[in-house]
């Protein structure tokens, strides 16, 4: 019978909570605000930096690196993002294509298999569909195929799920989709030091990643300390961080929703939810450990992610979590989703589409027994 | 301007070097000055420099009419057999084992197919051989190849062991990707053949990609001399999808070393080409694009290696692509399980009579290159290399059971490999971000 009675998880001390692995920051994070300031934090970058000063770097450690895409040369990246390279590397490593996804995307595959370090960007993800055969067919299964003689060390990258009014063609998040092909490793950064890490981590890696980054996280400032802008500085492919410890209820998210999580985590803990947010990091291969022990620990979980409900991030992390800790579960997973709508263009609707703060605290007292009963309006 | 009479000469020598394209005319006689009209023509000009019409808008006229007079200005007058300079004896035989390995080792597929030893599908390369024998055995084994699912030959002529693609076919531990692709992904490293497509059209900028990688080596990596050209196969329903265009564009934009082949065999399963296309004339699409566009007769072996030479020369100069059109045909259905009902008796039986090894055979015998008993002998020797790669695949083993989950990633560790040799994801620095990478 549903109650408002509220199991309270053992505190502290459990062995679980030393087992988790990941980095865990000396300070709390509090609101995903735009500027931050910590007396602790050596200094802010933004997103957009975090990727450019990765990229620089890359490129000078390694003559085989290369970037292509639409407008990264001249134009100095479609948002920005290769700022200055074209200058400081020239037209044969910085290069400007036409616009043939299928062509250019394909173009880095064959490079790849002869050695070279392609970084191929793409204006959104959304265009990515005009190449995802090269990006599953040649690039994801060729080791496989060739039984190991054809390894292909590229990465795709670039801007993945909602901005602001662009509509359903530019909207869409494609985390679920890569996420489900064996032979890709998918990458989600949210902070600059994600960004930074990540995307060394990939371009080093000699198998495809795709790099799904975020329009609106780009102009976003976070603290980032010395060891981040140390030019060996990476992050491992494959594990999660956990942004936020707590006790109560595990919240995990990737990209954009970390930043809503962190908020949602906050107004919570002034009812008195302590709850743990888990930013994924890395979606294939999903770090299923940390999610477990986390979810080991509250016994509750709330997944967040912006694309479409079915067959997404949520569904898969719901199932490794029953197939692992069912036992633990005390109340069911709660998954918040993007609507199950192409995205509209009007203001109001497409903040009904996508995810808000407020869902996920509804859906936290939802996975705590503590909520109200509302009223659901189609 | 000379143009106007430049085309109408145009047109006759398009006329002549198309009598054998439409399967409705019986010509089976070539008319003998046309041995090279219209075939390496397009390629002994440099087409900037051709310009009379100005601004070079339409290079292809120009060139293949200034170079008709530049190759006739230029050989002697060839007898109907062709002139005896086109090859040597070492180089005949070459060709003729090549494409003899070729036939039947496709040949012994058939069988096994039938036999139940191979199973999926399976495309057959019977009658195409002039092609890929004029091409491949004209490169180096840095240069690369890309090719389709009708990749069996290529492979061969590469240089992989036909007892590798036999394995690979069974799907066998010994194939050349350890049974892991099959008849339709053979890849090599080690000869640089990179694929092996089933996708139509996916070879195209992954080839594109690979004559980026030579170009790249030579001017960003420096390597001196890099000169590795790349050849792509594709056929003539490859001509209408979009990333063959894509590739066209971008490769003469780049100038990148790569020559474009296409196998016109005017079928694309059951679809007629001539169904399918609004302009049938392949080459043509490669002056669209700036670059020259050849048409050549794919059932001649010696007429394909003449127009790769020069192709493959200029690619190696540093010139640009190359589109090239060989007219050929595929003697079997598209693949072992399609009926092959669409294409007429007629048509099969004109090109029957075409057929590049034994036009090959009669030119060397003809030219007293080589004698009789040297070609039985090496027909011979290749039947029995492919009876010794049916044993050795039949032999061979099936994948143990941990093949499956292998090689889905180069760095299955997903941290790989560090300087000291470990995996990276034990080392416990790594963790906090602070390992050396």
């Amino acid at each position: 019978m549903l109650g408002v009675v509220r199991q309270k998880v053992g505190t502290g001390g459990s062995p679980l909570t030393v087992a988790i692995l990941g980095k865990t920051l000396p300070f709390l994070r509090a609101a995903a605000t735009p500027l931050r300031s910590y007396s602790s934090a050596a200094k802010e970058m933004t997103v957009r930096d975090a990727l450019n000063s990765a990229l620089d770097e890359e490129m000078s450690a390694d003559p085989r690196v290369f970037l292509m895409g639409e407008e990264v040369g001249e134009y100095q990246g479609a948002y920005k993002i290769s700022k200055g390279l074209l200058d400081k590397y020239g037209p044969d490593r910085v290069i400007d294509t036409p616009i043939t996804e299928a062509g250019f995307t394909g173009i880095g595959v064959g490079a790849a298999y002869h050695g070279l370090k392609p970084v191929i960007e793409f204006m959104t993800f959304n265009f990515s569909m005009q190449a995802i055969d090269h990006i599953i067919n040649s690039a994801a299964k060729s080791n496989y195929m060739s039984a190991g003689q054809l390894s292909v060390p590229i990465v795709f990258r670039g801007p993945n799920g909602a901005a602001a009014g662009v509509g359903a063609q530019h909207s869409q998040c494609y985390a679920a989709w890569y996420a489900s092909c064996p032979g890709l490793k998918v990458l989600t950064p949210y902070s600059s030091e994600d960004a930074r890490g990540l995307l060394k981590a990939a371009i080093r890696d000699p198998d495809p990643v795709v790099f799904l980054e975020n329009e609106l996280l780009y102009g976003e400032s976070f603290p980032v300390s010395a060891e981040v802008l140390d030019s060996s500085f990476s992050l491992p492919i494959g594990k999660a961080k956990i942004e936020k410890e707590g006790k109560d209820v595990t919240i995990t998210a990737f990209s954009k929703m970390v930043g809503l999580a962190l908020e949602a985590a906050d107004i919570l803990a002034k009812e008195g939810i302590n709850a743990e947010v888990i930013n994924l990091r890395s979606i294939r291969p999903l770090d299923r450990a940390t999610i477990n022990a986390s979810v080991q620990k509250t016994n509750r979980l709330v997944t967040v992610e912006e694309g479409f409900p079915q067959h997404g991030i949520g569904a898969e992390i719901c199932t490794s979590v029953i197939e692992e800790s069912f036992g633990y579960l005390d109340a069911p997973v709660e998954r918040i989703a993007g609507a199950d709508v192409p995205m509209p263009y009007a203001a109001n609707l497409e903040r009904l589409a996508v995810p808000q703060v407020e869902d996920i605290v509804r859906a936290a007292k939802r996975a705590c027994y503590r909520s109200v009963p509302m009223a659901v309006a189609a | 301007m000379s143009a106007a009479s430049l085309s109408s000469s145009i047109s006759v020598i398009r006329a002549a070097s198309f009598a054998n394209d439409k399967p409705a005319l019986v010509s089976s006689a070539r008319p003998p000055s046309s041995a090279f009209l219209g075939s390496s023509a397009g390629l002994r000009f440099d087409p900037l420099s051709s310009s009379a019409a100005g601004a070079g808008l339409r290079p292809s006229p120009v060139v293949a009419a200034a170079a008709a007079n530049v190759v006739k200005e230029k050989q002697p007058r060839s007898s109907p057999s062709g002139s005896n300079l086109l090859i040597t004896k070492e180089e005949g035989l070459e060709l003729y084992e090549d494409m003899v390995l070729g036939r039947a080792f496709e040949d012994m597929c058939a069988q096994m197919y039938y036999r139940g030893k191979m199973f999926g599908f399976v495309h057959l390369y019977n009658g195409q051989e002039a092609v890929s024998t004029g091409f491949i055995k004209l490169l180096k084994q840095e240069d690369s190849v890309v090719s389709t699912y009708r990749d069996h030959v290529h492979a061969l002529s590469k240089g992989v062991p036909a007892r590798q693609v036999m394995s690979e076919l069974f799907g066998k531990e010994t194939g050349c990707c350890r049974g892991q692709g099959g008849s339709m992904h053979m890849f090599s490293k080690e000869h640089n053949l990179i694929g092996g497509f089933a996708f139509i059209g996916e070879g195209i900028p992954i080839a594109t990609g690979a004559a980026f990688t030579s170009k790249y080596k030579r001017e960003v990596l420096k390597e001196e001399g890099c000169d590795h050209v790349t050849v792509a196969f594709f056929g003539d329903g490859t001509c209408n999808n979009g990333q063959f265009f894509e590739c066209l564009n971008m490769a003469q934009l780049w100038k990148l070393p790569i020559i474009f082949v296409v196998e016109n065999n005017l079928w694309a399963i059951g679809m007629s080409h001539l169904r399918a296309t609004s302009d049938p004339q392949i080459w043509k699409k490669g002056p669209a694009f700036g670059m020259p566009g050849v048409h050549v007769d794919g059932m001649d072996v010696l007429k394909v290696r003449e127009v790769a030479k020069e192709a493959v020369e200029r690619a190696r100069r540093g010139e640009g692509p190359t589109l090239v059109e060989c007219e050929t045909y595929r003697f079997r259905g598209h693949s072992l399980a399609d009926p092959d009902e669409l294409r007429e008796p007629a048509e099969k039986a004109k090109y029957a009579a075409r057929d590049p090894i034994t036009a090959l055979k009669k030119y060397m015998i003809e030219s007293n290159l080589v004698s009789e008993a040297e070609l039985k002998a090496i027909d011979k020797k290749i039947d029995e290399v492919v009876e010794d790669a049916v044993e050795f695949a039949d032999a061979s083993p099936p994948p143990p059971r941990s093949q499956l989950l292998e090689n889905v990633f180069a760095d299955p560790k997903g941290f790989g490999i560090g300087p000291d040799g470990r995996y990276r994801c034990e080392d416990p620095k790594f963790t906090e971000g602070t390992a050396k990478v």
